[in-house]
């Protein structure tokens, strides 16, 4: 460490840049201000870092994940600024190339990956009758090493310089021999990271759902999203150790000097592909099917109707996670496989859109009738279907091996995928919050600006990206800062940019709304605000920490629809009322979040001593933990008798506790 | 509401409607000028159709559910009737993708082997070979058989079949001629092959389509397709008037630039082709320091600057280099 480069450790010269580095030290500074003059220092300690609770770090994920998507918005707001004039000058072509790449890592693997899982985080042990996740310290662990690496990659384009090689880091031009800066480092380490915490979520969830649900909650009677969700960890498991060996095979190469993906010596650039993309594929149905569960909770209950097809939905989904395992090679068919690999790849992708059909025309007969509430939520379910369908069909286009010839690493894909992953996760992403906004926090997202925020984002993201299929058609490439006057591609280029410009309106509104409610919205709002069918609802909105007083039991599906049809376990007698037993905090997990973004660090500026001596810390981490015996502590009945029934006797509740 | 669900109608029944003019403007997917861009055309077209149905289904089914079951004044005592399933609905709606699948599959498949063939019609023409080896940022093409080299540009004799076999000196790239052929990636240390025919003399655009870093934007080369007399006096001029490629030279041509058109009467397969497993690999990484906080590279045995030289290696690329990491991000092609 003896001899830094200071003078290329922070990024400067750019404009840009050191405005960023300018408002990302007064942000800071501001927030621990803002933590010390209003005495905050011990309650975020207490109620959010140290915090197992299930909800509290879905809630935390959730805020990560607005503002990973605030990041990965400008981003795709500057790169549409760059080309919104043939030949214009407000990027470089680095930096374009640097936005493209923080921009792809960050919208999927930090935005859309933990907005699920913050939804999952809340909802899923609510709604198979939960007091927490199987693991709530393994989860808090999960939580706070996304949150190391995606800090650990957010900060490389202000020291040490962005990742420049895509979202899929391809060989060789990701490897020291093209890229020899260490940017292409935080990619491997920061995702390396993230990557330990998601795999440990899915094996938590798939034990959660297996293991801890309800007296009655047989696998058939659970709601969709829980079914999605498990489903979802199941690919996280299958998918991600690929990742994990893929990074880490990356790393041997960057920073050790080992040929496995390199143009000499015999490595393979190929052998990346492959690797990239059989995570790759799953990676897009890791968020887009606990998206699929969360349209079919929204529109299951805003249609007043159980969910149609609720079996083909099952068997779809999981129909879905297995094929989804053997597509990949459809992303790299002019790689010269031969006709008879990408035969059978064209196959194996088309074949995804039958299942995929069968859940569309479920979410249809499901709202075929009923009565259709046109709520925020809906909104975003219903635009779902049609925006989707664009995004469903053009993908199989793309799965025909011959004419994805014409179609590949043109802008036709990333409109395509554009409006797979922005109906397929975003519109989710909305639905879940306007949906289960009450249920997090005590009181609604404001219906008006949801109305405000819904109409600009789409019609936003509807201009934003049709263009884009014509400009592929017409042979613009991506990945590409600029283009002639002469290709004709400015027009569309333009219209897209203003397209653009909406759907950044349509997320201002958004988090004005969020302001807005916080500070006006109304609190006194029942448990069960929109007559929903499942258990998160079957107890206080915002839940209180131990989740249910009486864990509720569950006779069919929607449970909590039929228990207000036959009014069925919704009083609580204080009879029943017992301790409950919950875990302790723990700042471990904080701790560990830590030490592994500063070994992280060092191992990106491929200092090896000092990150040999950080990782230490990590070990003793692990041996602290397997000797760690606090379980946990008890409620007594009083407290629990106390809180039922504060809430359970408002007007207009539902519920009842007697004495 | 009512106005909302009509504002919603009218948007999403615009987007077919765009798509359908697609296949009638000037796109050049849609304008093929050879036997196998046509080829693919028509697959597209054929899929395009069924998808179209696909669109018009389901966005008249959607508009037609939230249309008459939206939530009004009048209904809101209606209590809509518990359902669970409709297996002959399900049995439908799952036989008909299954259907679409198979009429999409069987051309798809048949396309796929026909690509990698000569184009019908074209078998009795003896195909032109042209070896195309992609570099950071520049297209060289050689005809082994004429012994003559190009970069940038490359012409052929039209109404014959050329086969291109692509490799690469470096990065990954994808040559693509949307207007006469797909595109097929070149990879170091390995030949993939693209065929193709151009029907008519003209000027195609062909370009890369596949990142490869700070100079990928612009690596492009136009295709010249010309009478077979032309193309002949073409490869006689080139061999009377062009100069000669020694090995320095292509060396220095393939460091990380970006060229304009060359012409050479030799090829550099002569002593180096790239498609070889066991070539020597001509990589610098040197030259690609630019950008953040630079790492540390490693000596490989088998790079090109072994064995010819003995200065070239080693740590002094710092001070080379220094000047220009002031402007990381600087739009500075060529500059080295
Ligand atoms: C919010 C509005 C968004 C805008 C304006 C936007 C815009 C763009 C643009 C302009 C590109 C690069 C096109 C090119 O190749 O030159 C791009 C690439 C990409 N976007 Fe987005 N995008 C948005 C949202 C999203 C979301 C929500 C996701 C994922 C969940 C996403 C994932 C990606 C990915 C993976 C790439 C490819 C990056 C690469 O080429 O390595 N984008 N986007
Ligand atoms: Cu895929
Ligand atoms: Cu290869």
């Amino acid at each position: 460490m003896g001899n830094i480069k200071w003078d290329e450790f922070f990024i400067t010269g750019d404009p840009l840049i050191l405005g960023a580095q300018v408002s990302i030290a007064l942000t800071m500074l501001g927030v621990l201000f803002g933590l010390t003059y209003l005495k905050k220092w011990k309650w975020i300690w207490r109620e959010w870092i140290t915090t197992v609770d299930h909800k509290r770090i879905g809630i935390m994920y959730i805020i990560a994940a607005i503002l990973m998507f605030f990041r990965g918005g400008i981003d795709g707001l500057l790169m549409k600024a760059q080309t919104s004039r043939p030949e214009m000058g407000l990027l470089s072509s680095q930096h374009y190339n640097e936005i493209f790449t923080t921009h792809g890592v960050i919208m999927i693997l930090f935005m859309a990956m933990p907005f699920l899982i913050g939804l999952m985080n809340v909802v899923i042990p609510l709604q198979i009758g939960a007091r927490d996740v199987a693991f709530p310290q393994l989860n808090a662990l999960s939580f706070w090493l996304f949150f190391s690496g995606a800090m650990l990659f957010n900060i490389s384009f202000v020291i040490g310089g962005s990742p420049d090689a895509g979202w899929t880091s391809y060989f060789p031009l990701a490897g020291k021999e093209f890229s020899p800066s260490i940017a292409n480092n935080y990619y491997a380490i920061a995702l390396q990271i993230a990557g330990i915490g998601t795999l440990m979520t899915g094996i938590n969830f798939i034990v959660t759902i297996l293991k801890m649900r309800t007296k009655g909650m047989t696998l058939m009677r659970m709601p969709m999203f829980t079914w999605t969700a498990l489903v979802t960890s199941g690919i996280i498991v299958a998918a991600f150790p690929i990742f994990t060996v893929a990074l880490a095979l990356m790393k041997f190469d960057r920073l050790f000097g080992t040929h496995f993906f390199t143009v000499s010596s015999g490595g393979s650039d190929m052998l990346w592909a492959n690797l990239f993309w059989l995570w790759g594929h799953p990676e897009v149905y890791i968020v887009a099917l606990p998206a699929f569960g969360i349209f079919s909770e929204v529109i299951a209950t805003f249609s007043r109707k159980q969910l149609f097809g609720y079996k083909s939905m099952v068997y779809a989904t999981v129909g879905i996670a297995l094929l989804s395992m053997v597509v990949w090679v459809h992303h790299f068919y002019t790689m010269g496989s031969g006709p008879g690999v990408n035969s059978f790849f064209s196959l194996t992708t088309m074949l995804i859109a039958v299942p995929t059909g069968i859940k569309i025309f479920n979410w249809l007969f499901t709202m075929r009738k009923g009565r259709i509430k046109l709520s925020s939520a809906m909104l975003w379910a219903l635009a779902f279907i049609p925006t989707f369908t664009i995004g469903g069909v053009t993908g199989v286009m793309l799965a025909m091996g011959a004419a994805d010839f014409q179609y590949h690493n043109t802008l036709f894909l990333v409109a395509h995928f554009h409006y797979v992953l922005i109906p397929g996760v975003v519109f989710a992403v909305f639905a879940g919050l306007y949906y289960w906004w009450p249920k997090m926090f005590g009181h609604m997202l404001n219906e008006r600006l949801g109305k405000w925020h819904f109409w600009l984002f789409n019609i936003g993201f509807n201009v934003t990206f049709m263009p884009m299929f014509f400009l592929g058609l017409n042979g613009a490439v991506r990945r590409s800062y600029t283009y002639s006057a002469e290709s004709g591609f400015a027009p569309l280029f333009l219209l897209s940019a203003i397209g653009s410009v909406i759907l950044a309106a349509g997320f201002a509104v958004f988090c004005y709304n969020i302001y807005w409610s916080i500070r006006y919205a109304d609190r006194n709002i029942s448990s069960d605000p929109w007559d929903a069918r499942t258990l998160e609802w079957a107890t206080a909105s915002p839940v209180q920490h131990y989740n249910f007083a009486k864990l509720p039991e569950v006779k069919s599906f929607d449970a909590f629809w039929q228990m207000k049809k036959n009014n069925e376990g919704l009083t609580l007698k204080d009879s029943e009322i017992e301790e409950i037993h919950m875990p302790s905090n723990s700042g471990q997990p904080f701790m560990m979040c830590v030490i592994f973004g500063v070994v992280g660090f060092f191992l990106v500026f491929e200092w090896f001593i000092p990150a040999a001596i950080a990782s230490v810390g990590i070990i003793v981490g692990l041996i602290y933990r397997s000797f760690d015996y606090n379980d946990g502590y008890h409620i007594p009945v009083e407290e629990i008798s106390k809180t039922e029934s504060t809430w359970r006797n408002e007007k207009g509740e539902v519920h009842k506790h007697v004495g | 509401m009512l106005k909302y669900i009509k504002l919603f109608v009218a948007l999403f029944a615009v987007i077919p409607v765009l798509l359908l003019t697609g296949c009638e403007t000037n796109m050049v997917v849609f304008e093929p000028q050879g036997p196998v861009a046509r080829s693919i055309m028509e697959l597209i077209n054929w899929s395009l159709m069924w998808m179209l149905l696909v669109v018009v289904v389901v966005f008249a089914m959607f508009g037609f559910i939230v249309w008459k079951y939206r939530e009004r004044k009048e209904n809101m005592n209606y209590e809509p009737p518990e359902e669970h399933g409709n297996t002959l609905f399900e049995i439908i709606w799952t036989a008909i993708p299954i259907l679409i699948v198979i009429a999409l599959i069987i051309p798809t498949v048949k396309t796929l082997y026909a690509l990698e063939e000569v184009p019908e019609g074209y078998e009795n023409e003896e195909p032109l070979t042209v070896h195309v080896t992609a570099a950071d940022w520049k297209w060289i093409f050689s005809y082994p058989e004429q012994g003559i080299e190009t970069v940038n540009y490359v012409n052929i004799p039209e109404d014959r079949p050329v086969n291109f076999k692509l490799t690469s000196a470096g990065t990954m790239q994808s040559f693509w001629v949307p207007a006469l052929a797909g595109q097929k990636y070149a990879m170091a240390k390995m030949e993939t092959q693209l065929i193709l025919v151009a029907e008519n003399p003209g000027s195609y655009v062909g370009k890369n389509s596949n990142f490869n870093g700070r100079g990928y934007t612009g690596m492009e080369f136009e295709v010249l397709a010309q009478t077979q007399q032309d193309f002949n006096q073409w490869i006689a001029d080139v061999k009377n008037t062009a100069p000669v490629l020694t090995e320095e030279k292509y060396e220095e041509m393939l460091k990380p630039t970006h060229l304009g058109r060359l012409t050479f009467k030799n090829t550099h397969l002569a002593w180096v082709n790239h498609a070889d497993e066991d070539a020597q690999t001509y990589t610098n990484p040197e030259l690609y320091r630019y950008n953040g906080y630079q790492g540390k590279t490693f000596e490989e045995e088998d790079n090109y600057m072994n064995e010819n030289s003995e200065t070239e290696s080693g740590d002094h690329h710092h001070e080379e280099n220094h000047d220009d990491h002031g402007n990381h991000g600087g739009d500075d092609h060529g500059q080295h």
